[in-house]
Parts: structure tokens; C-alpha cells; sequence
């Protein structure tokens, strides 16, 4: 139930994080999850209750897509990796949270 | 390209949900699998490792189910599951499925089929372009509505500026002779513009036009398409062909079409020009200055009934020379303008949305009965919800699932109920009275269908939300423990208060239905004024130009009446211009002369009865005082007159008006001398206090009807002598039409026809009410001993007799019955106003109608009680206390 919620709370902000994380190369779930709280230094832990609704939902947008493949330690593993459409929307939503920081960075700077 | 990837998800979801989700199983698997590794890895024991990856990942089948709600086409994917479930849910129990399919089909059923007889006559528009804009225009005389007379309908024509079309028009009853036998037929004489006034142009051939309606102009005629059909084989080459009607040949110019539905005279076959005389309009004693004729007129667009209203009395208080004006027809009260479709519906309006409220009634009584079942089947599944919630089901999606169930029985109820409706519709047009407007609109069309899909689904909302709501909102634990069924929910509150709804409902439609029974048991014992049984009755018409002649008319009347007595069995008979009791809207203005008496030239209307001598002993009617009429009262004879009771008492009062001097009908008739006084007799119906009346014989009339009805007193069976009495007329001239062969009990009893339809409705509809109450009360209270077996069993274990108990259990029971008829009968106090109309010689509070409905619904509801009561009462203690 705990994760529902910081699902709810992260919407957007969790979709551009997976979207970031699939940049650099194809990844299976876990790798995603220990991607992004590397890349965000420890900040974000995502956990299955949110990822996979999310890697699901992104999936069906055409976002990103998946194949089954081999894990470091050989073991089937579906991975992701980003599609064109993805990359677009990862711009997009990268433009959409910088005006955004700015915005709130703005107001919270004014008194 | 995401959306071709969108749609390919669709689909996949669609169609290979199966791989899909062991797609996602293994995914899961896999995830869990290097989660276990990560902690291995990390130093955890095997067994920490695996407890560790556990509760990272969190419960498998919550985690499935909120992927599951994140997919493309979910909502269609869990609608089919739901409704695949709400079957299987069925299935398992088919008895609590099939009674409220059943319920649900009777009440959506009835709701549709009702419906359909009203939509035609209440809220569909009348079949013609633009069908709002044509209107009834009446004169108004001595405060109430008349027809018009010919001058008047030119004068408005040819003065107003409110119509686009104006029309006039008058039954026509020709008889259609030729190669086949001698027919008559029902038909209109019509001004010019009749049917551009309708809107609706004929088919084949050409309209009326103004030469058409020249007085003395050709002979021409326009048919229906059934007359076509049927009598000339639907002939596509018949325009300017001749037909002999009434011995002349009239020339046909035009064939309606087959949709063309005529509401001022439904049984209409063909038209005719009207052809009267514009030019004689300084002499008063001329038809073109009777008030016989029916006017409509088409509204010019932007132009309202009330600013037509409002030019017409201009029109009327600015006479201008060019149309002197009788003094019976002086416009002096303006004139009455109403749309054409409030005209069509007038009479049955109050009975058709009387019983259209009763069939509402029902289908509320439908839906609350159903609501129970639902909520009792809702409290036995409380487990299995919990379950579900435990699984991880939102709450919204239980009560998608609980409304998709509720849904789907309505749909089911919905299918059956279209062919309750059928059945209903039949019924109806089986049951319906002829008079009825528009029956021939009568059909389950596509709007019908489009109520019945509506009610459908709106029922299939209001069943399950109550249900639904209270399942959905059960605390996990309580529901999953064992024996949770013992603890009664505040629903059950619900539940008796639904039940008290019930039988209110039922007492309201019984009380209506009790209202209508005493209001057609008084009506029926109204003295008609006449002794009925026994009694023959036929219309003969005249027809050709051999009966031109007034005289001629009479000699053949005289001849078949002296015929007809010869006939063995028959008692007396005599001819009467006028029936009681026949065709109520035919003779609602027809046979009504102005008249006055010497001593005072107060002028009043009377009924104008042109009667045989016999005709009083035929019938039975008694004489009040003096004299019958008898033979001597011939032409030349002193003018003799008989008046009714009603007529002597209002101008006399006790005193005796034997010699008495009164004027009817045109001004140069001499006066006629009242010579006795006949008991009063019901004209148009039983329900009416009609007007005065005034007899003489056709002797002294000073015109001679073409049509006459015969009235015979027979020994047997009246029906019996028909075939005799015909021929017996036809032995006199075989090619005159007899019509209208009926007994006087039958016209009787037709008179009651709308209202004994309506009380059928009623007691059908309080029938059905009734059972569903009892179903209700006997239900919940079954219900009820279930939940409280253990509390029974401790009570007799304590020494509570089995009469203890059954009193227990009949108490609560009553005590809602009690309730819901205190409820009811409030309800009927209220509303019962809106009944007023439909009532007859009983108050909307008739105590008696209310005491037995109390009583009919106590005896019911105590019935549906004892059971329930009587297996309380058996409750063995031990078993009770060990039940678990």
C-alpha cells in the first residue's frame, strides 16, 4: 500500500527517472530500480510496486519496449530498452521538469 | 508509430491476456530470483535472502492486479470478466437469478408495453408535418364549445390572417354500389384545403381544388389506400375512373397514401368536396347556417394559438357587411383555438396518465423487490467480498463488479421483458376500447424500444447501488470470520424499510384499483331509464335517389317497421332518430336543437328524439304523466311533443305542463303541445347528466333523417332475430345498408368500455403489486429467523413456547406491513386528487375501498408471514445452539 502512494506522488517525475535511466542502454527491471537510486544519488528507491505498473503503462505507450534476454549471472530477465518515440518523450518531459525547478526554485526564492 | 503500438497492446490484452500475464508471472519470478541473489550476495543467509526479497517486492497478487489496472483496454477486459463472473454468480444460484429475471422482465415488460399505447396518444406528435401547428378552431355558444357553421368557417377563412389553411369538415356516409355488393362507407366531406391543412397530400392523383368545392361542382372523390386495396384491388390505374356512391357517379382524383393516419376520423375511407352554397347567406334556414361542421386550421409559422385566439374575437367583434351573421352563430363569445392533438386526446388524457403512474408504481415495487434479493444474497456473499478485498480489489472495482451484476440481470430482464411487452401490447389491443385515439399507432416502434432500453438501464443502476454500496463497504476481518453471518447488519434496517416501500406501493394501486371497481359498480347500476335486456338494436341507412324525397323516407321507414313486427319473436318494435347510449362522440352534438317555451322564450338546448309511437314501450321507457305518443299523431295532426322529466321539473317544477306550448328547431315550424312526460334516459352515457329531451313522431318532424335506428323488443334472445329482422327490412327495398347490429346490454356495457379497460390495467397491475409485497415481507422475514436461528434457539431453551415464538416472528413481520399500510394510506390521500376524473359516485376516500384494501393486504402479508413464523416456531434448541 506504502508504495501506491509514493507512486502517486512521483507520477511523471518516476516515468522521466526510467526513461533517464534506459539512456545509456538496455536494462531489466532490478537494473532500473539500482539505476536510478545511483543516478539520483541514493534519493530515489523505487520498488516493484511502482516500477513495474509504470514499465507496464510506458510499454503500452510505445515508450519503451521489451525483450526476454540473458542476466549477468545468466538468467532470463526481461529487459527494456528506450524506443524513438521514448527518446521524444524523454526530451520533452526533461524540458517540462527543468521549467518546472525553475519555477518552484523561483518561488521559493522570492519572500 | 505509438499508436499503432497502443492499438497492438489493445489487442494483445484482448485476445492473449493469458500470455501476457505469464508473461508478468515470469518477470516477477525472474525480478524475485535476483532480488535473492542481491541480498545473497550482500551476506544474508539463504532463508534471510529469500524473507528480505519477499517483502521487497510486496504481495505478488496486489502487485498483478495494479499492473492489470494500468493496461489499454482494462475496462474492457474486466468488463467481460465481470460479466463473466456475474454469470458463473448465476449459475450457482438460479433460483435467486431467475426470480428477479422474472420480476424484472414483468415490471419492464408492463412499463413498455403501456408505454406504447401512451406514446402515441400523449407524447409522440401527431403524424403530419409540423403537427403542432394545426389547430382546432371551435365557436363558442352559451359558454361552451360548438361546431361552426358553414358562414362562419368562410368568414374566418376569408378574414383572418392567424392560418396559413383553414378547413371544414363533416361525416359523409355513402353507400359504394357496383359489381360488388351494396357497402357503406365511412367517409368526410371536406372544404378545399382538408389535407393541406393535414400537410399530407394524396399519393396517387391530384388534391381538392377550389373548382372541387363549387357549389353543385363535379362529383369527384379522393380514396384512403385501404378502400383502394381492398374494394378496387389497389388499381394503380383508377384516377379518373367512376364509383357510384349514394346512386351517383362520382369521378376518383386521388389515393392517400398507406402511412396517411386521418385522427379526426380514423375509420375515414374517402372525401369529398363539401360543395355548400356561399351565396345564400341572408337565408337562415339553410344547412350552410347549422352548427354541424368541425373547423381546422393550419397556424401560419411564428404565429401562437393564443395570437390566433386573440385576432379571431377582432375578427368576430368587427362584423363587416359582407357577412350578415344568423343570430345563433353572432360570434358574440369569441372562439376557442386548441391544438389539434390536445383535441384527439382530450377524453382518455386523465385515464392514460392514471394508468401510466399505476405501471410506474409497479416497476418501482419491481425495483425494490429486487434491491432485496440483492442485498439478502449480498449479505450472504459477505465472505467472499472480504475475500476479494483481501486480494487486493479496490473498492471501486467491487462495485463495478456488484453494478455489472445488477446491470446484466436488468439487461436479462430487459430482453424478456420486450417479449412481455409483446404479449402486453397484444393484450392491450385485444382489451382497448375502439375509441381509444390513435389505436392504430399502437406498436412497439423503435421509440418504444428506446424507453424499454432506458428504463432497462436506469433499473439496472437503481437495484444496485444500494446493494452495492453496502457489500463494498464490509471490514475485511469481520466478513472472513467464521459465523460472521450472525451478526445482522445495519442493512437489514435497510432491508424492512424497503419492504414498508413495497407495500405502500401495493396499497396505493390497490386503493386505485378498488376507487375504479366501486366507481364501475356504481356506474353500472345507474338507471338508464330504460329496461335493456331483451332489447335489438340496428341502424338502417337510406340510400340512392329514389329516397331524395322526405316522404319517401318515412314510407319506407313505415314499411319496414311493419315488417319487422311481423318477424316471430318480436315483441314491438320502432325507429328513433336517436339511440341512447350509441356512439357517444357521434352524438355528442348531433340531435340537439335549440327550444324554448311560450310562456317565457327562454331559449335552452334539448336532445330532439324522432321516435315512433312504439318506441316507448319498446324500450321501456315509463310515462311520467299524460300521454304517450301514439298513431294519431300524423302531420296534419295537432303538434304533439312528450318531454323528459328532467325538462318538465326544471321549467314547471311540480306543476303539471300537459298543454304547455314549445318551439324546436327552425323558427317557421308551428308550436308543439306538450302532451306527457317520459322518464328520463341517459343519452350519451351512463357517467353524464345529460341534457333535456323532447320526443315527437317523424310524422310531425320537419325533416326527414336518412338514417334511422331501429329498437326491437324480442321474446328470446335478441341476437338470435337479426338475420329475421334484416331480411325483414329487405323485403321492403334490399338494397338499403343495415349497420351497427347490437343488443342493448352490449351498448351498455360498451358505454363502460374505457373505464372497465383502465380498472384491468389496475387490478392487473395491483395484482402483480400484491404478490411482490408478499415475496418482499415473506423474504426479509425468512431472512430474519435465519439470522436469528440461535437467538430462537436460546429463547425456547428458556422456556419460550412454540406460540412465544410464533408470535415473535409474526409480530415483526406485521409491524412492517402495519407500517407500510399507514405509509400507503397517507400516500393515497394525497395523491388519490389526480384520480378525481376516473371516479364516479365514490370519493377519492371512499372508507369502504380503503378498510377492504387494509384488509386484503393484512390477510396477504399475514400469509407470507406464517411461514417463515411456523419454522421459527419448530426450532429444536439443542440444534440451534450447536448450529455453527
Amino acid at each position: 500500500m506504502e508504495s501506491t502512494t509514493t507512486t502517486t506522488l512521483l507520477q511523471g517525475t518516476l516515468d522521466l527517472l526510467i526513461l533517464k535511466s534506459l539512456v545509456a542502454g538496455e536494462l531489466h527491471g532490478l537494473g532500473i530500480s539500482r539505476r536510478i537510486q545511483l543516478i539520483s544519488g541514493g534519493t530515489f528507491q523505487v520498488k516493484p510496486g511502482s516500477l513495474f505498473p509504470a514499465l507496464h503503462r510506458m510499454e503500452e505507450e510505445g515508450w519503451i519496449s521489451s525483450f526476454w534476454g540473458d542476466s549477468e549471472n545468466n538468467r532470463r530477465a526481461k529487459y527494456y530498452r528506450l524506443t524513438k518515440p521514448g527518446r521524444k518523450q524523454l526530451e520533452a518531459e526533461t524540458r517540462r521538469w527543468g521549467r518546472i525547478s525553475w519555477a518552484i526554485a523561483q518561488a521559493l526564492e522570492a519572500s | 508509430m505509438p499508436l499503432f503500438v497502443q492499438l497492438r497492446s489493445f489487442f494483445r490484452n484482448l485476445f492473449s491476456i493469458r500470455r501476457v500475464e505469464a508473461d508478468f508471472h515470469q518477470e516477477l519470478q525472474s525480478h524475485l530470483e535476483m532480488l535473492v541473489e542481491q541480498n545473497l550476495q550482500a551476506g544474508m543467509t539463504p532463508g534471510e535472502a529469500q524473507r528480505a526479497a519477499l517483502i521487497e517486492l510486496g504481495g505478488v497478487e496486489q502487485l498483478k492486479e495494479q499492473v492489470r489496472e494500468q493496461r489499454l483496454g482494462n475496462w474492457l477486459h474486466s468488463i467481460l470478466s465481470d460479466c463473466r463472473f456475474a454469470l458463473r454468480q448465476f449459475r450457482k444460484s438460479p433460483g435467486f437469478a431467475s426470480i428477479a429475471i422474472l420480476t424484472l422482465a414483468l415490471g419492464i415488460g408492463a412499463n413498455t408495453a403501456i408505454f406504447s399505447a401512451m406514446n402515441p396518444t400523449l407524447f409522440a406528435p401527431l403524424p403530419y408535418p409540423r403537427a403542432g401547428r394545426i389547430m382546432m378552431v371551435w365557436d363558442v355558444f352559451q359558454g361552451s364549445r360548438s361546431d361552426v357553421t358553414f358562414h362562419t368557417f368562410r368568414e374566418l377563412t376569408s378574414r383572418s390572417y392567424s392560418f396559413e389553411s383553414t378547413a371544414a369538415l363533416e361525416a359523409w356516409r355513402p353507400t359504394l354500389s357496383g359489381a360488388n355488393e351494396p357497402e357503406r362507407l365511412e367517409g368526410q366531406s371536406v372544404s378545399t384545403d382538408y389535407f393541406r391543412v393535414l400537410g399530407i397530400p394524396p399519393a396517387l392523383g391530384r388534391d381538392f381544388l377550389l373548382s372541387d368545392n363549387a357549389f353543385h361542382g363535379p362529383k369527384v372523390a379522393i380514396l384512403s389506400n385501404a378502400l383502394w386495396q381492398r374494394r378496387f384491388n389497389a388499381d394503380g390505374n383508377i384516377i379518373g375512373k367512376a364509383i357510384t356512391l349514394d346512386g351517383d357517379s362520382y369521378q376518383i382524383i386521388g389515393v392517400m397514401p398507406l402511412n396517411f393516419e386521418n385522427v379526426l376520423a380514423p375509420s375515414a375511407e374517402l372525401w369529398c368536396p363539401m360543395q355548400y352554397d356561399p351565396t345564400r347567406i341572408t337565408d337562415l334556414q339553410t344547412t350552410e347556417w347549422g352548427h354541424h361542421l368541425r373547423m381546422v386550421a393550419r397556424l401560419r409559422p411564428s404565429v401562437t394559438p393564443e395570437d390566433a385566439s386573440k385576432e379571431l374575437r377582432t375578427v368576430a367583434n368587427s362584423p363587416v357587411p359582407d357577412f350578415p351573421r344568423a343570430p345563433w352563430a353572432s360570434m358574440n363569445s369569441g372562439f376557442f383555438v386548441n391544438s389539434l392533438q390536445a383535441e384527439v386526446t382530450r377524453d382518455v388524457r386523465p385515464a392514460l396518465l392514471a394508468v401510466f403512474a399505476a405501471v410506474l408504481l409497479v416497476l418501482a415495487i419491481v425495483s425494490v423487490n429486487v434491491t432485496n434479493l440483492l442485498l439478502a444474497r449480498g449479505s450472504q456473499r459477505r465472505a467472499e467480498f472480504a475475500m476479494r478485498a483481501a486480494l487486493g480489489a479496490s473498492r471501486r472495482r467491487m462495485l463495478r463488479q456488484l453494478l455489472t451484476e445488477s446491470l446484466l440481470l436488468s439487461v436479462f430482464g430487459g430482453i424478456l421483458g420486450m417479449v412481455v411487452a409483446q404479449l402486453g401490447v397484444r393484450a392491450l389491443l385485444l382489451l382497448a376500447p375502439p375509441d381509444l385515439p390513435r389505436l392504430s399507432a399502437i406498436a412497439l416502434d423503435p421509440s418504444v424500444f428506446a424507453f424499454g432500453v432506458v428504463i432497462t438501464g436506469l433499473i439496472g443502476m437503481v437495484i444496485g447501488v444500494v446493494p452495492a454500496m453496502y457489500a463494498s463497504r464490509r471490514d475485511l476481518n469481520a466478513g472472513i470470520q467464521p459465523g460472521a453471518q450472525r451478526i445482522a447488519g445495519g442493512h437489514q434496517t435497510i432491508r424492512r424499510a424497503l419492504v414498508v416501500a413495497e407495500v405502500s406501493l401495493a396499497f396505493l394501486l390497490l386503493a386505485g384499483a378498488g376507487l375504479l371497481l366501486r366507481s364501475l359498480q356504481h356506474l353500472l347500476a345507474v338507471d338508464p331509464g330504460f329496461q335493456p335486456s331483451h332489447v335489438l338494436t340496428l341502424q338502417v341507412q337510406t340510400s340512392g335517389h329514389k329516397y331524395d324525397d322526405g316522404d319517401a323516407r318515412r314510407r319506407f321507414f313505415t314499411q319496414a317497421l311493419e315488417q319487422v313486427r311481423r318477424v316471430p319473436g318480436v315483441s314491438s318494435a320502432a325507429f328513433t332518430g336517436l339511440l341512447p347510449l350509441r356512439d357517444k362522440r357521434d352524438t355528442l352534438t348531433a340531435g340537439t336543437y335549440g327550444a324554448f317555451f311560450e310562456k317565457d322564450q327562454r331559449g335552452f338546448d334539448v336532445f330532439l328524439y324522432d321516435v315512433s309511437p312504439e318506441y316507448f314501450l319498446t324500450l321501456g321507457v315509463p310515462m311520467r304523466r299524460g300521454r304517450s305518443l301514439n298513431d294519431r299523431d300524423v302531420a296534419s295532426a295537432p303538434q304533439a311533443v312528450l318531454i323528459s322529466e328532467s325538462l318538465a321539473k326544471r321549467e314547471f317544477g311540480d306543476d303539471d305542463p300537459i298543454g304547455q306550448r314549445v318551439h324546436v328547431g327552425p323558427l317557421d315550424r308551428p308550436w308543439y303541445t306538450v302532451v306527457g312526460v317520459a322518464a328520463n334516459v341517459k343519452q350519451t352515457s351512463l357517467a353524464m347528466t345529460d341534457l333535456d329531451a323532447v320526443y315527437i313522431t317523424p310524422e310531425q318532424q320537419w325533416f326527414a333523417d336518412d338514417a334511422m335506428c331501429l329498437v326491437v323488443r324480442t321474446q328470446g334472445e335478441p341476437l338470435a332475430l337479426a338475420s329475421n329482422i334484416r331480411s325483414a327490412i329487405w323485403s321492403v327495398d334490399k338494397d338499403q345498408a343495415i349497420l351497427h347490429v347490437a343488443t342493448m346490454d352490449n351498448l351498455l356495457a360498451a358505454s363502460a368500455a374505457e373505464r372497465k379497460f383502465v380498472l384491468a390495467l389496475f387490478e392487473t397491475f395491483a395484482i402483480i403489486a400484491l404478490v411482490l409485497a408478499a415475496i418482499g415481507i415473506y423474504g426479509v422475514l425468512s431472512f430474519a429467523v435465519t439470522e436469528r436461528f440461535r437467538e430462537i434457539g436460546i429463547r425456547s431453551a428458556l422456556g419460550a413456547s412454540r406460540r412465544d415464538i410464533l408470535a415473535l416472528i409474526l409480530y415483526q413481520g406485521m409491524a412492517l406491513a402495519v407500517m407500510g399500510c399507514a405509509v400507503g394510506l397517507l400516500a393515497a390521500a394525497l395523491i388519490a386528487q389526480a384520480m378525481t376524473t376516473l371516479l364516479f359516485g365514490v370519493s377519492r376516500l371512499d372508507p369502504p375501498t380503503y378498510l377492504a384494501v387494509i384488509l386484503l393486504l393484512g390477510l396477504v402479508c399475514a400469509a407470507a408471514c406464517l411461514a417463515p413464523a411456523w419454522r421459527a416456531s419448530r426450532v429444536d434448541p439443542m440444534v440451534a445452539l450447536r448450529y455453527e
